[in-house]
C-alpha cells in the first residue's frame, strides 16, 4: 500500500487523538521565541532564538509520547511550554480540552497540579536542607492535598514504596542518596500531587546504565499503577524507543517526523531520522560491523538563524535542487498516522532518489 | 610484542582526614600496535584514573601509584616529570571528554597545534603551520586555513573535539588514549568522530585505548574489551566473544540493562539491582556480590582472582555464567 500521492496537511488518518476525549494534550502551531537582547541596558532586541517554531502534536490519554532530537533542538522548551513554565510566543496548548494559553491566576494554578515535571536531576535544584518528607509534603500542601497528618503519612509511605524506597527515606536528606535514588525521590515528588501528565525531561541521562534500567522499569510500572500520561523527552533514541508508543523527532525547533515507535524504527522516512537512527550504536558487534552510517556533514545551524526552506537542507544527504532550500515542508501524513516534514518523503521511501555522496557535501552546512 | 604493557597498576588517593580511596587496584593489560583496547564500566570504576596514570597526569601529592607501565621497553612510572612531558608529546596522545578544558582559550587553535609540531618534529614555524592545516583537514574540519586562526570558543563541540584529535595526532603518537571522547556530543556528531578514530587506527597503525561507558561504542570500536568494576578488571575478552557470551554476571547485567534501538518496544529491561554504593571492599570478598544474582557464600568471604578460563578470556568470578553447563559438557 504505497500511495505516493500527497495528502495535504492535517491528520485525518491519525490513529491517536481522533476522538477528542482520548486526547489529553493538544499542541497546535506552538512557537516559543526568545529575544536576543543587546546593549548596556539590555533592552534592544536584535533577533530571536527560534527555540520552538511551529510544532503541532497530540498526546493521547494514558499513552507515552517520546520527543527526541539533538542538543538545542527545543525539546525542553517545548516541555516547559506545555506546563506553562515558558510562555508561548504563539499557537495554542489545550490540556484536557482547556486552552492553557488563556489561563492565569487560580485556575492555572489548579490546572498545574495535574501536570508535573521530572528533570535530569530534579533534586539538585531543590533545597538541600529539606528532608525528603518535607519535599514531598510541600507540593501536596500547596494543592490542599495534605488534609490530616495520619493519612498523609500513610500516603507518603505508599508513594515511597511505589518508587522502590524504604519508608526510612522520609527522614533523610537528598545528599544521602545515590543518583538513582534521588531520581526516584524526584519521581515520587511529581506523583505526590496525583497528576495526569508527567513531563519527564531526560529522566535517566545522568544515571549509570544499570540504574537507568531500574528507573525506566519504574516509570513503566507507575504508568500502569496510576494511569499516567507521559511526555518523555530524551536525546537517546534507544531510550525513547523503549518507553514511547509514539515518537516525535525534532530538528531546529520543528517536528520533522512522527509515528508509531516500531514504524519509526522500521521505516524512517525523514533524512534526519534516518541519519539519527544510523548513528545510534547498538551493543552487538555483528550489527555494528554491518551497519551503514549516514554521516551528516557539518554542525547544527544556529536556532537564531535557521536555514530557509527545509531547516535540514544544509546537511541533508537527500537534498534536491528544487524546493528544499526555498519552501518549508509541512508535517504531513503519508499514511497510517506516519507524519513527515520532507518534500520528497515518498521518493525517498520508494528509492526513487538516493543520497548524494557525503564527500561532495562535506563543507556544506557548516556554520 | 606489545607496544604498551600495563602491569599490576594501582592508584590510591591518600588524604588526611579522609578515608583512602583505592581507585585502581591491580590492573594489567597489553596494547598492540594498530589495535583498539576498550576499558568499559560504570561511573567511578577507575577508567579515567587508569588513563591518567598511564599518561603521568595524576596529581603528585596524595597519590600513590604502584605497578608498571611499560612503553616499548621503557618504564614510564619511573620517569621524571620533565622526561614524561617529552615522552608524552612524542609517543602518547590523549583526547578527553571535554575538549574545552584541554584547549587553551587564549591561543588560536592553529598555533596550539603547530607549536606541538614545531617542538616534537623540529619543523620551522612556517612548515609546522602548513602541517597543522593538513591535520585539521585530515580530521574533517572544513576551511582549515581560516579555522587555524580561530579560538576554541568559536568552534562547536564537534569541531573542538576534532581540533583536539588533530592536536593529539600532531606528533604522530604510537598510542592514543581517548577518554569518553564523544560522551558530550550528539550522536550524529559522535558517529563522525568514531568513524574518524577508526580510520586513523587503520591508516596510521596507532594503537588506541578507548574508554567509555557505552557498550554500543565498544561493540563497534574495540578489538579487545576490559570490563572494570570497582577498580579491577572483572572480565576481558575479544569483542565478539564478550558480546555473544558474557560470562561475568556484571558484564551480562550491563548488557541486559541497556535499552537497544533494535529491540521491539515493550521488551522489559533486566537491570542489575542496587548501585555501586552497595559495593563491599575487595578485601572482604567480591565487590559486586551484594548486587549479584549468582553470588554464593564464598563470594562474601574471599575475593575472586582474575583467571584465564578459556582462550583469550579472563574472568574474576567464583560463579560465572555458564559454568555449570560447561562442566557438564566436559564430563
Ligand atoms: N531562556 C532562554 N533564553 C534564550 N534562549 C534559550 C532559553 N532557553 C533555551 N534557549 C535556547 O533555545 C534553544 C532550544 O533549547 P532547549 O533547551 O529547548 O533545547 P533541548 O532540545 O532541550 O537541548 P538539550 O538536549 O541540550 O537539553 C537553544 O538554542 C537554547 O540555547
Ligand atoms: N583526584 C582524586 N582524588 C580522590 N579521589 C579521586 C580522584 N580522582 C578520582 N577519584 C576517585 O577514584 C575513583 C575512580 O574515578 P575515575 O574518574 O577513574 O572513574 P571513571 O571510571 O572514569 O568514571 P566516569 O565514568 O564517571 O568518568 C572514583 O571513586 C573517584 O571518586
Ligand atoms: S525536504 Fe529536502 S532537505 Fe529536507 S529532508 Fe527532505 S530531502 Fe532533505
Ligand atoms: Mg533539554
Ligand atoms: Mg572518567
Amino acid at each position: 500500500m504505497t500511495d505516493s500521492s500527497r495528502t495535504i496537511t492535517g491528520a485525518e488518518t491519525s490513529p491517536v487523538g481522533t476522538d477528542p476525549a482520548d486526547t489529553l494534550v493538544e499542541i497546535d502551531d506552538l512557537r516559543v521565541h526568545f529575544p536576543i537582547k543587546r546593549g548596556i541596558v539590555l533592552d534592544r532586541t536584535v533577533g530571536h532564538v527560534y527555540a520552538v517554531d511551529g510544532v503541532s502534536l497530540r498526546v493521547g490519554r494514558g499513552e507515552t509520547y517520546g520527543l527526541v532530537g539533538e542538543s538545542g533542538c527545543g525539546k525542553s522548551t517545548l516541555g516547559k511550554a506545555v506546563l506553562r513554565l515558558e510562555r508561548p510566543t504563539g499557537g495554542s496548548i489545550r490540556f484536557d480540552g482547556t486552552d492553557m494559553a488563556r489561563m492565569s491566576g487560580e485556575p492555572l494554578r489548579r490546572m498545574r497540579r495535574r501536570m508535573q515535571m521530572v528533570f535530569q536531576d530534579t533534586l539538585s535544584s531543590l533545597d538541600p536542607r529539606q528532608s525528603v518528607e518535607s519535599l514531598l509534603v510541600e507540593g501536596m500542601r500547596a494543592h490542599g492535598l495534605d488534609r490530616d497528618g495520619k493519612s498523609t503519612e500513610r500516603e507518603l509511605r505508599e508513594l515511597l514504596s511505589s518508587v522502590g524506597l524504604p519508608a526510612s527515606a522520609l527522614r533523610k536528606y537528598p545528599h544521602e542518596f545515590s543518583g538513582g535514588q534521588r531520581q526516584r525521590i524526584g519521581i515520587a515528588r511529581a506523583l505526590a500531587v496525583r497528576p495526569d501528565l508527567v513531563v519527564a525531561d531526560e529522566p535517566v541521562s545522568a544515571l549509570d546504565v544499570s540504574v537507568q534500567a531500574q528507573v525506566l522499569n519504574l516509570l513503566e510500572d507507575l504508568q500502569e499503577e496510576f494511569g499516567l500520561t507521559y511526555l518523555v523527552i530524551a536525546h537517546d533514541l534507544a531510550v525513547v524507543r523503549h518507553v514511547a508508543r509514539r515518537i516525535g523527532v525534532m530538528y531546529l525547533g520543528g517536528l520533522v517526523e512522527e509515528s508509531d515507535s516500531d514504524v519509526l524504527y522500521e521505516q524512517p522516512l525523514h533524512p534526519y531520522t534516518r541519519a539519527l537512527l544510523s548513528a545510534v550504536p547498538v551493543p552487538e558487534p555483528e550489527v555494528e560491523d554491518q551497519r551503514e552510517r549516514i554521516l551528516l556533514s557539518g554542525d547544527l545551524p544556529s536556532p537564531a538563524a535557521p536555514p530557509t526552506g527545509c531547516r535540514f537542507h544544509t546537511r541533508c544527504p537527500w537534498r534536491q535542487p528544487t524546493r528544499c532550500d526555498s519552501e518549508r515542508p509541512e508535517l504531513r501524513d503519508v499514511g497510517g498516522g506516519h507524519r513527515v516534514a520532507c518534500h520528497y518523503a515518498e521518493e525517498i521511501r520508494d528509492g526513487i532518489i538516493t543520497p548524494n555522496s557525503v564527500e561532495g557535501n562535506s563543507s556544506a552546512g557548516v556554520s | 610484542m606489545a607496544l604498551l604493557e600495563v602491569r599490576d597498576l594501582s592508584v590510591r588517593f591518600v588524604r588526611k582526614s579522609e578515608p583512602t580511596v583505592s581507585a585502581v587496584d591491580g590492573v594489567s593489560f597489553d596494547v598492540h600496535p594498530g589495535s583498539t583496547v576498550g576499558l568499559v564500566g560504570e561511573s567511578g570504576c577507575g577508567k579515567s584514573v587508569t588513563s591518567l596514570a598511564i599518561m603521568g597526569l595524576l596529581p603528585g601529592r596524595g597519590t600513590e601509584v604502584t605497578g608498571s607501565v611499560n612503553l616499548e621497553g621503557s618504564e614510564l612510572l619511573r620517569l621524571s616529570r620533565r622526561e614524561f612531558d617529552r615522552r608524552r608529546g612524542k609517543d602518547l596522545g590523549m583526547v578527553f571528554q571535554d575538549p574545552l578544558t584541554s584547549l587553551n582559550p587564549v591561543v588560536p587553535i592553529g598555533l596550539q597545534i603547530s607549536e606541538v609540531i614545531e617542538r616534537h618534529r623540529g619543523l620551522s614555524r612556517r612548515d609546522a603551520s602548513r602541517e597543522a592545516a593538513k591535520l585539521l583537514e585530515r580530521v574533517g574540519i572544513p576551511d582549515p586555513d581560516r579555522r587555524l586562526k580561530e579560538y576554541s570558543h568559536q568552534l562547536s563541540g564537534g569541531m573542538r573535539q576534532r581540533a583536539l584529535i588533530a592536536m593529539a595526532l600532531a606528533c604522530e603518537p604510537r598510542l592514543l588514549i581517548a577518554d569518553e571522547p564523544t560522551t558530550a556530543l550528539d550522536v550524529t556528531i559522535q558517529a563522525q568522530i568514531l568513524t574518524l578514530l577508526k580510520e586513523l587506527v587503520a591508516e596510521t597503525g596507532t594503537a588506541l585505548i578507548m574508554i567509555t561507558h557505552d557498550l554500543g561504542v565498544v561493540a563497534g570500536m574495540c578489538d579487545e574489551v576490559n570490563v572494570l568494576y570497582a577498580g579491577r578488571i572483572v572480565e576481558r575478552a575479544q569483542r565478539h566473544e564478550l558480546f555473544s557470551q558474557p560470562r561475568h554476571p556484571y558484564t551480562a547485567g550491563l548488557m541486559a540493562s541497556v535499552p537497544r534501538l533494535d529491540s521491539p518496544r515493550g521488551q522489559r529491561l533486566a537491570p542489575i539491582e542496587g548501585s555501586v554504593a552497595d559495593n563491599i571492599p575487595w578485601e572482604g570478598g567480591c565487590a559486586f556480590s551484594p548486587r549479584c544474582g549468582n553470588a554464593l557464600a564464598v563470594c562474601r568471604e574471599r575475593a575472586p582472582e582474575l583467571e584465564t578460563v578459556e582462550q583469550g578470556r579472563l574472568l574474576r568470578c567464583h560463579n560465572p555464567i555458564g559454568a555449570a553447563e560447561m562442566e557438564r559438557a566436559h564430563d
